[in-house]
């Protein structure tokens, strides 16, 4: 089990190259992270944009960049990923990449696991259940739902949910959901049952809404594959064996039937992240979404390039869970 | 693609004729296809839209930009049956050209990712070892970074966003990587066979048997997973233009349309539900459909019913 950990881990760190060689051309050769100064009227002085691109080291080639950019060989000591620095901002030359980066990354985090909990608890539950009723009506009603859920776009739906959350605290006369804002400034200072209930009123509103797409789509997956578990053999002899329901249900069937959904929902983190940009950006969260929104406007390439080595980094750890938890939920799997 | 399917018929079928019925493989498929439903239905409302959204601005007298006989900001009248913005725009307008600009995007992107994916895929599954490992991994890399976040990088960084073809083209360029693992997943068990071993003691050059004897063979699972990038295109390039990196204006999209309505949702109802209602719908549409191509073109593996 160790050295398959090990082994899978270094066997990431090409893939991992290879995605950061193929982000950093593209965004090198998509923008100019000067454009803004260089549009500026009246016109900057040349020197001025001198000063800036050595900054940013513009002066100097592609390949070159991306060596020093990884190393920080050579540079002026704010480069350089091996050594833990991300690089100069466009954004102002006091701006730390790294810092703001760590600072948003805990109330991203936050969001997307929670939606990640609840969307799997959920789906879990929705797909054994429309299973075990098969064409009945609720087995209906869960399919359009999850139909539904699939062709909603999340942003849309965010509004939906944040205009109901304000329509909820009108009817109840006072602030129940919190629509706007991540909450964090306000729960400094709050004792613990405070800070639980703060975070349950930012919190809910964009949990729902980030998690309804992948909840749709992991229990369409948690239905097939319950389905095919609950015709095998296996099942019927534990049935025939006399077993309660409810022991076959839990201690047969579904123990197997998680197993292809624990890839897919290692697959779908990228979908979840990609959904946390929108759903931070309708309920205005300071979190990774705004930084990365801000990098873009900004063309901030460095920032974007932290941006997405870490969000492929989070993806590759999820794979990696994934592949480790198929092992203790899947005894015919063993890695040696 | 349509090409594809044809030529599918009588490689597939060649070996064992099909029950002595006089029906070919495309007719059976064609049949099943039609007798679903949800899907039938879902072909109709799309074509619908697709004709309302491509013939409709040449009749509507408002286009999707500001005109200043539209007042501004009017809910729902006889002249503007949708209200107008508060710029002046006609929200009818803005809808049918919003999307018109979703359709092409979608489809040009289905088109360029289902070539790009199957292609790569299929040499990918032909060629095997080493290569296979390394096109594989090049695969990986693509699933690794989340797509909305990589085309809006890539689109708002250039600037250029501003045309429907760069927008569709960034998102063809990062959205084949399902294709290609579901073409070489095909691909693999398909190469063993003896047609494809009969192409090459034939002489057959690689190139050859992928473009005419594999490709073909596969199309059926490739079918459906353009159908369902479709829809996948639709939805990122609403992300990005809500997000304000995809078509810039004057041009509209329905993304953007949501997103200048997204304080407006409670005072102006009228901006905010009918571009969000038209994507969902034909996005469901699209779903459905694929659905129903994949229960016509492959009986044997269906996601919503066994």
């Amino acid at each position: 089990m160790l050295v398959y950990t090990v082994r899978r881990v270094l066997s990431s760190i090409p893939i991992l190259i290879l995605a950061s060689v193929l982000t950093f051309v593209l965004i090198d050769v998509s923008g100019d992270p000067l454009s803004d100064l260089r549009m500026q009227q009246p016109p900057p002085d040349p020197s001025v944009i001198q000063l800036a691109e050595e900054r940013l080291y513009l002066d100097r080639s592609m390949p070159e960049r991306y060596w020093l950019w990884m190393t920080g060989i050579g540079g002026h000591g704010d480069i350089g990923l091996l050594q833990g620095k991300f690089g100069p901002s466009t954004q102002s030359t006091t701006y730390d990449i790294g810092e703001n980066l760590m600072m948003r990354l805990g109330t991203t985090l936050r969001l997307v696991g929670a939606a990640m909990v609840f969307a799997f608890g959920l789906a879990v539950i929705a797909g054994v259940v429309s299973a075990m009723r098969q064409y009945s009506k609720l087995d209906y009603s869960l399919t359009f739902i999850g139909f539904l859920a699939l062709a909603m776009p999340v942003f849309w739906f965010a509004g939906i949910i944040q205009q109901a959350g304000v329509g909820f605290n009108e009817l109840a006369g006072s602030m129940v959901f919190a629509t706007i804002g991540d909450g964090q400034f306000q729960a400094q200072g709050l004792d613990f049952w405070g800070q639980i209930g703060n975070t349950f009123k930012y919190m809910t509103l964009p949990t729902i809404v980030l998690m309804l797409t992948s909840f749709a789509s992991w229990s369409r997956y948690q239905r097939t594959s319950m389905l095919e578990v609950l015709n095998s053999d296996y099942v019927r002899l534990a049935r025939a064996k006399g077993l309660p329901n409810r022991v076959v249900i839990r201690r047969h069937a579904l123990r197997t039937a998680l197993i292809p959904l624990t890839t897919v929902v290692a697959v779908g983190v990228a979908g979840v992240i990609d959904g946390a940009i929108l759903t931070e950006r309708v309920f205005q969260w300071r979190g990774l979404g705004e930084f990365f929104i801000t990098a873009v406007e900004k063309n901030d390439s460095y920032a974007l390039m932290a941006w997405l080595l870490l969000s492929g980094t989070m993806v590759i750890v999820a794979n990696l869970i994934a592949d480790l938890l198929y092992g203790v939920l899947d005894p015919r799997i063993r890695y040696e | 693609m349509s090409e594809m399917k044809v030529s599918a018929a009588p490689e597939s079928t060649g070996a064992e004729s099909v029950g002595g019925a006089e029906r070919t493989q495309m007719q059976m498929i064609l049949s099943r296809f039609l007798r679903h439903r949800a899907a039938m239905i879902s072909l109709v409302v799309l074509v619908l839209i697709a004709l309302t959204a491509f013939i409709g601005p040449l009749f509507w007298k408002w286009g999707h930009t500001i005109h200043l006989d539209i007042p501004p900001n009017q809910p729902p009248s006889a002249d503007h049956p949708l209200g107008t913005t508060t710029a002046g725009h006609d929200v009818l307008g803005q809808l049918m050209r919003g999307a018109q600009q979703t359709l092409k995007v979608a489809f040009t992107v289905s088109i360029m990712g289902t070539v790009i994916g199957s292609l790569w895929g299929a040499a990918a599954g032909y060629y095997g070892g080493r290569v296979d490992a390394i096109m594989m991994r090049v695969v990986d890399v693509f699933m690794i970074v989340p797509l909305l976040v990589m085309v809006s990088a890539v689109a708002g960084n250039a600037q250029a966003g501003t045309t429907w073809y760069a927008v569709a083209f960034i998102i063809g360029f990062f959205s084949w990587a399902q294709i290609a693992r579901v073409v070489r997943g095909v691909v693999l068990s398909l190469r063993e066979q003896e047609f494809v071993e009969a192409a090459r003691a034939a002489g057959a050059s690689p190139g050859w048997i992928i473009v005419r004897h594999l490709l073909p063979n596969a199309a059926g699972p490739i079918i459906v997973a353009a159908t369902l990038l479709i829809a996948v295109a639709i939805l990122l390039e609403a992300g990005m233009s809500f997000l304000q990196f995809g078509i810039q204006p004057p041009d509209i999209s329905l993304g953007q349309m949501i997103n200048d309505a997204r304080t407006a949702a409670a005072t102006r109802p009228w901006l905010f539900y009918p571009p969000g209602v038209l994507l969902v719908v034909i996005c469901l549409t699209i779903n459905f459909i694929g659905d129903g191509l994949r229960d016509a073109l492959d009986p044997r593996q269906t996601m919503v019913r066994r």
